[in-house]
């Protein structure tokens, strides 16, 4: 089979192999069935009954679906220690804290190193690329030692004020800013006498939509699935993840309450991601190292 | 540059290069404003432990005492006396050599194969083959797939058709946690760098596919090498960090599934490592060097790659 290629005037024919195009698919559909079909399968257990969870051999779908699993991970939340409200609110409080401080100083900082020509500009955002290759988790020890230093551990400090400086958030606006926010509009807004933080916000920000959309995600998905056990020792300042994963740690009878749990901390990601995808494309469209 | 200064307009071949620096940095100050909130928080997060740990790396410190300055004795310990650090090393780098290639040609090939179709058809795949890496603590559907019990499906079903008689422990089984873990790592594996290659995708300038056609380009094969590869390099280097990176940080997959520390430290890492003497025993020299290691392996493994993508299409 061949394929026709728009371009603005006319089109090309490029030569597609029709026996590429079928392994093609066939590659496509077995590896989309290994990626989604245990997305389903959790699914499905969070609906079955306790009974057709023991089914032998076990069975994917479930024929007398029931909410029963999520009513019963609220019902046994209620005699956890801290009222389960709590758990609820601290991950809110955590995720949008978080979300909200990442998103104004990653833009305040890529737009300083996108737009503004200061010495030691190139310096820093060298420091920021490097630190994309390395995991964080590597010195959790030592960040441990300092945060403990400045009195943060087992306090909101400790999991909020960290989330304010990712790298990758920062990368990803500041290359963004580079390809989409066009200096010539800058350049005789500051002619006009403009302040640069006024440039900033209403000037830059504005047309960078999709990027702090996909910083907002990022971010937020983050906090929002973390349990954090090191960092915050005090029952009523830990998160959902960290309750919901009790809840289901224990027999085997909690198999489906486990499955919903799971559901409920995943569903918000997706659901975002779903919404939001063509601005995070879009996004990364311009997440390229040039270097 | 923006001359806004009223009193005189300077210009660059009067000053030497300290006194241009200086009225740069004065000029444009307001960047420094901008970026401090964020970069004195980053150095206090990343930068000052990377520091830290290289400190702490050359002493003996527990966290109550002072630090006691050892020279190079952690550094002589992980290689000579700590054998469970070899194994950790060793699995760490089976995990990143398998798991990051791996997931960096499948994420590639997929965002190439689905960039033809028409954009809504691919923005449900997209969804498809990204949400295991979005759904969090959803791989843990993979130990009931794998567990130990009847119940287990793989077990269940091997049980039914007569392969095994008697459930195999999959997770507790040193020849199996070591594959399963990898499998797992790899379904949660199309990630960022997925998304910035169909982005990458949709950017090649599309007439150069016309003009290659011209050329006498014939198929999809050699188009992808000689046009959409070098066209997307950007992309490939970032994504190729992205894919490294994470291969490395791979210790919660095994805790999750396997347990820390797993049968017998098969699937045992570098991270399960720093966490033990960090954490637990509070050795926290020992776990520096540990750290300060594994960051010069990670930073090395990242320029390496790097170095050598930059060679694509030259």
């Amino acid at each position: 089979m061949s394929k026709r290629l728009r371009t603005r005037n006319h089109t090309v024919v490029l030569n597609r192999s029709s026996g590429g195009d079928a392994g093609i698919t066939v590659f496509l559909v077995l590896l989309g069935a290994f990626m989604f079909l245990p997305m389903v399968y959790s699914f499905l257990q969070s609906l079955k009954p306790l009974n057709e969870l023991f089914y032998f051999p076990p069975r994917f779908f479930v024929s007398k679906p029931t909410l029963g699993n999520y009513a019963s991970l609220f019902s046994l939340m209620d005699y956890s220690w801290v009222p389960f409200s709590r758990y609820i609110f601290n991950t809110v409080f955590i995720s949008v804290a978080g979300t909200f401080g990442n998103l104004v100083l990653s833009s305040l900082a890529a737009y300083s190193l996108a737009k503004i020509d200061f010495p030691g500009n190139k310096f820093f955002f060298q420091i920021i690329q490097k630190s994309l290759m390395f995991t964080p988790a590597i010195v959790a020890t030592l960040q441990f030692i300092i945060y403990s230093k400045l009195h943060w551990v087992d306090t909101y400090i400790a999991v909020i004020v960290p989330a304010w400086s990712t790298s990758l958030g920062l990368y990803l606006m500041k290359n963004f800013m580079d390809s989409n926010v066009t200096t010539e509009i800058l350049e005789s807004a500051r002619l006009d006498g403009a302040r640069e933080f006024r440039i900033f916000w209403s000037i830059a920000m504005p047309m960078v939509k999709p990027a702090w959309l996909t910083l907002i995600i990022y971010c937020f998905k983050d906090l929002w699935q973390m349990s954090n056990t090191t960092l915050i020792h005090s029952e009523q300042l830990k998160t959902l993840n960290y309750a919901i994963g009790k809840v289901s740690e224990g027999t085997i009878a909690r198999t489906g309450v486990s499955a919903a749990g799971t559901m409920f901390i995943m569903i918000v990601p997706i659901a975002v991601f779903i919404i939001s995808q063509s601005n995070i494309i879009e996004t990364m469209g311009s997440s390229g190292m040039k270097d | 540059m923006s001359s806004k200064s009223e009193t005189k307009v300077v210009s660059r071949k009067e000053m030497t290069k300290a006194q241009w620096t200086l009225h740069m940095m004065n000029t444009h100050k307001v960047g420094y404003f901008m970026l401090a909130p964020f970069m004195i928080l980053f150095f206090l997060t990343t930068v000052i432990p990377v520091f830290l740990s290289l400190y702490f790396s050359f002493t003996s410190f527990n966290m109550i005492e002072t630090p006691k300055f050892v020279f190079m004795d952690n550094y002589v310990k992980m290689f000579l006396e700590d054998e469970l650090f070899i194994t950790a090393l060793k699995n760490t780098l089976i995990f990143a050599v398998v798991v990051g290639p791996i997931s960096y040609v499948l994420s590639f090939l997929v965002a190439w194969f689905i960039n033809e179709l028409p954009p809504k058809v691919r923005a449900v795949v997209v969804i498809v083959f990204y949400a295991p890496s979005l759904g969090g603590n959803t791989y843990l559907i993979w130990s009931t797939l794998f567990s130990g019990d009847r119940y287990g499906w793989l077990n269940a079903w091997l049980l039914k058709l007569g392969f095994i008689d008697s459930p195999v422990n999959w997770l507790k089984n040193t020849s199996y946690i070591l594959p399963i873990c990898i499998l797992v790592a790899l379904w949660m594996s199309l990630g960022i760098s997925f998304l910035s290659f169909i982005a990458g995708l949709q950017g090649i300038n599309r007439s150069l596919f016309e003009a290659g056609a011209i050329d006498g380009i014939t198929n999809r094969w050699q188009e992808v090498w000689y046009i959409t590869l070098p066209s997307m390099k950007p992309q490939l280097m970032f994504g190729a960090v992205m894919s490294i990176t994470g291969a490395f940080g791979f210790g919660d997959v095994v805790t999750n599934l396997a347990g820390n520390p797993p049968q017998d430290y098969v699937g045992y890492t570098v991270t399960h490592h720093i966490g033990e003497y960090g954490g637990v025993r509070w050795e926290v020299g020992y776990s520096a060097a540990l750290s300060f290691l594994m960051f010069l392996v990670m930073i090395g493994a990242n320029l390496a790659v790097n170095k050598l993508l930059s060679k694509v299409g030259q």
